[in-house]
C-alpha cells in the first residue's frame, strides 16, 4: 500500500477531483489534441502565447484517469507564464523523474509541485497517463496542429 | 467426477504466486487463461523428448511428432461436436482463423454492393479483418444494435437481412459484457436465407459446452490460450464442402500436393490452409488443453462458473457508486463495470497493488463502448479455477478503491 500511497498522493486526488485550468481557451494561439488509445484518455490542451513568446495563458478538456487529469492540472499550473524552450526542458526533466529506476533518489528539482509524480516510477504501465498532458503541449507549442499520441 | 476445486487450483501452478507481494487474485481469464501443469508438462516433455518436424520424417521421432499433432485435431473435432476432423484447421488464434476467412472465402464470395452483417459488441478481431475486405472488394458492413443492458436486438438484426447479405459474423460470447448471444436461433435464421454464418466463440468454448454441429455453424472460431492452452494455437472450424471450395491462405511448404514453376496444386484440406512448419508444441499443448478440460467436463465448469457469477454480482452491488456494464440475463463470468469517481485505469493499478488482476480499458471493442457511453470500463473475468474468495478480495479492493477517490 505504501507505493499506492506514494502513487495517489492527497495532491494528485484533490487535482483529480478539482482540476485546475480545466476550461477552454476560446482564441488560444495553439492547440492539440492528446490520446491515449490504451485507456481511452483524451484531452485537448490550449495554449495563448504572447508577443515575448511566453504562455500567458494554457488550460485543458477531457476526460481521464486521475494521474492524467492530475497531471494535465498541475502541468497547466507550472507552466503559465514560461517560455516554449523552458517548458521544452521541464518536460525533459518531467519525463526523467516519471521514468527514472525507482530504486534511486528522484531528481525532483526545479519541478516543484511537479515532484508528486515519481510515485508514478513504481508503475511503468502509468507513464503514458503521467505525461499525456505534456506530449499534447509540446504538439501544441510546435504547432504541429495534430493530435499527440501516447503510443 | 464432481467439480473439487482445492484440486483445479493445485493443477495450476501460477495461482501459488504472488504480486505486489499478496497472493495472486487473477480475475483476467477473458483475456487469456492461466496454464495447469498437464499443458506445461506436455509441452516441456514434447521438446524435451519428442520433438521432431511433422509430417514429412520417415523416422520414428518425426512420425510420433505427427501423431501427437495431428491427434490433437481429432481431439478438438470430438471437444467441439466437428463430425470431421478434416474440418479443423489449427491457426495462430481466433484473430488468425477470422483472417483467414476474410482472406479465402472472402476474397471469393463477397463482391461490389454485397453486404456483411455484424454486431455493435463485436472484438475488433470480429471488425477489422471484414472492414479490410468489405473495402477491398466494394462491399458494405451492416451493424446489428444491442440494448442499454448488452443484448443483441433480435428484430433490428433480423431486419437487416436482404438479398445482397452475404455472411452474417459475430460472437458467441461478448467480451467487453459477457452476454451470451442466441447463436442455434441466428445461425438457423440466416441458414434459412442462405446466408453464410462466422461465429467468434473465443469467449465462449472456455465457458461452456460447445457443439458445432448442433449450432450448424458454417465457420466458428476460438483461441487455445483462453481454453487453458498455450498461447500460438487457435482453431478455425469450417464445414468440409466449404473448406474445400476455398482458395488456400498463405502459400508455402506443407500446404501443397505438388510444384513446378507452371503449375502447383494444393493439398487437400485441412493442410491446404496450414503452410510453412506450424507451432507444433502450442498445438500440443492445445491437446493436453482439451484434455484436461474433457476431464472436467464443461457442463461441470459452466456450472460452477455460475454460481460463482452471482455470488460476484451480489457482491459487486455492496461497492459504493459501482455500475454493472452489461446485464443481460444470459451472461458468461465476465463482470465489466465503472465507479463514480474512478477511472478504470485507476481502478486497475489500486486492484493490482492488492494482488487482484483484472482488466482495464476498452477490450477491443471501442465501438461497443461508444454505443454504451463509456470510454473504458474496468473487467473482472472469471474461470473455473477462481474462488469464493477470489470474489472477495475483489470486492474487498474495489470497497477501498471507491474510499480512496471517494
Amino acid at each position: 500500500m505504501d507505493d499506492l500511497r506514494e502513487l495517489y498522493q492527497a495532491t494528485i486526488l484533490g487535482h483529480n477531483k478539482k482540476p485546475r485550468n480545466f476550461r477552454v481557451i476560446e482564441d488560444a494561439s495553439h492547440e492539440a489534441d492528446g490520446h491515449n488509445p490504451l485507456c481511452g484518455d483524451q484531452l485537448t490542451l490550449y495554449a495563448k502565447v504572447d508577443g515575448d513568446g511566453r504562455v500567458a495563458d494554457v488550460a485543458f478538456q477531457g476526460s481521464g484517469c486521475a494521474i492524467s487529469k492530475a497531471s494535465a492540472s498541475l502541468m497547466t499550473d507550472f507552466v503559465k507564464g514560461k517560455t516554449c524552450e523552458e517548458i521544452r526542458g521541464d518536460f525533459d526533466r518531467f519525463h526523467e523523474l516519471v521514468t527514472s529506476s525507482p530504486g534511486v533518489q528522484a531528481e525532483t528539482e526545479g519541478l516543484g509541485k511537479l515532484a508528486v509524480f515519481a510515485g508514478v516510477r513504481e508503475y511503468p504501465m502509468r507513464v503514458k497517463c503521467a505525461t499525456l498532458a505534456w506530449h499534447a503541449l509540446r504538439a501544441a507549442l510546435d504547432g504541429e496542429g495534430r493530435a499527440a499520441k501516447t503510443e | 467426477m464432481s467439480f473439487d476445486i482445492g484440486r483445479v487450483r493445485s493443477d495450476f501452478p501460477i495461482l501459488e504466486t504472488q504480486m505486489r507481494g499478496k497472493p495472486l487474485t487473477y480475475l483476467d481469464s477473458a483475456a487469456s487463461a492461466q496454464k495447469p501443469s498437464a499443458v506445461i508438462d506436455a509441452m516441456s516433455d514434447f521438446y524435451a523428448r519428442h520433438y521432431a518436424n511433422i509430417h514429412r520424417g520417415v523416422y520414428q521421432l518425426s512420425a510420433d511428432a505427427t501423431a501427437s499433432y495431428e491427434g490433437t485435431r481429432t481431439k478438438v473435432a470430438h471437444f467441439i461436436g466437428a463430425p470431421d476432423e478434416r474440418e479443423v484447421v489449427f491457426v495462430r488464434n481466433a484473430t488468425e482463423a477470422i483472417n483467414l476467412v476474410a482472406r479465402t472465402w472472402g476474397e471469393k464470395n463477397v463482391g461490389p454492393g454485397d453486404e456483411i452483417i455484424l454486431t455493435q459488441m463485436e472484438h475488433h478481431a470480429n471488425i477489422v479483418p471484414w472492414q479490410m475486405l468489405a473495402e477491398r472488394r466494394g462491399a458494405t458492413i451492416l451493424v446489428a444494435e444491442i440494448d442499454e443492458t448488452g443484448v443483441l436486438d433480435l428484430d433490428h438484426l433480423k431486419s437487416l437481412f436482404g438479398p445482397r447479405t452475404r455472411l452474417l459474423a459475430f460472437t458467441h460470447v461478448s467480451n467487453a459484457l459477457g452476454t451470451v448471444n442466441p447463436v442455434a436461433e441466428l445461425i438457423s435464421f440466416a441458414r434459412d436465407r442462405g446466408v453464410t454464418t462466422l461465429v467468434d466463440g473465443a469467449q465462449a468454448v472456455p465457458h461452456q459446452p460447445v457443439d458445432v454441429t448442433a449450432l450448424d455453424t458454417d465457420f466458428y472460431v476460438f483461441s487455445g490460450h483462453k481454453v487453458v492452452g498455450p498461447s500460438g494455437a487457435g482453431v478455425l472450424h469450417g464445414k468440409l464442402p466449404l473448406l474445400e471450395a476455398m482458395p488456400p491462405f498463405l502459400g508455402g511448404g506443407d500446404m501443397i500436393e505438388s510444384v513446378s514453376f507452371e503449375s502447383t496444386s494444393f493439398a487437400p484440406v485441412p493442410q491446404k490452409f496450414e503452410a510453412g512448419t506450424p507451432d507444433i508444441a502450442s498445438v500440443i499443448g492445445l491437446g493436453a488443453a482439451v484434455d484436461y478440460l474433457g476431464a472436467i467436463g464443461m457442463a461441470e465448469i459452466a456450472r460452477y462458473e455460475h454460481e460463482l457469477l452471482d455470488y460476484a454480482t451480489e457482491g459487486l452491488k455492496g461497492v459504493p457508486g459501482l455500475r454493472l456494464i452489461g446485464t443481460a440475463k444470459e451472461k458468461a463470468a465476465v463482470l465489466s463495470f465503472v465507479l463514480d469517481d474512478a477511472h478504470p485505469h485507476d481502478i486497475g493499478t489500486v486492484l493490482g497493488d492488492e494482488g487482484v488482476a483484472i482488466r482495464a480499458g476498452h477490450h477491443c471493442a471501442q465501438p461497443l463502448m461508444k454505443r454504451l457511453g463509456v470510454p473504458a470500463t474496468a473487467r473482472a473475468s472469471l474461470a473455473f479455477y477462481n474462488t469464493h474468495e477470489d470474489i472477495d478480495r475483489l470486492v474487498a479492493a474495489l470497497v477501498k478503491t471507491a474510499k480512496l477517490f471517494g
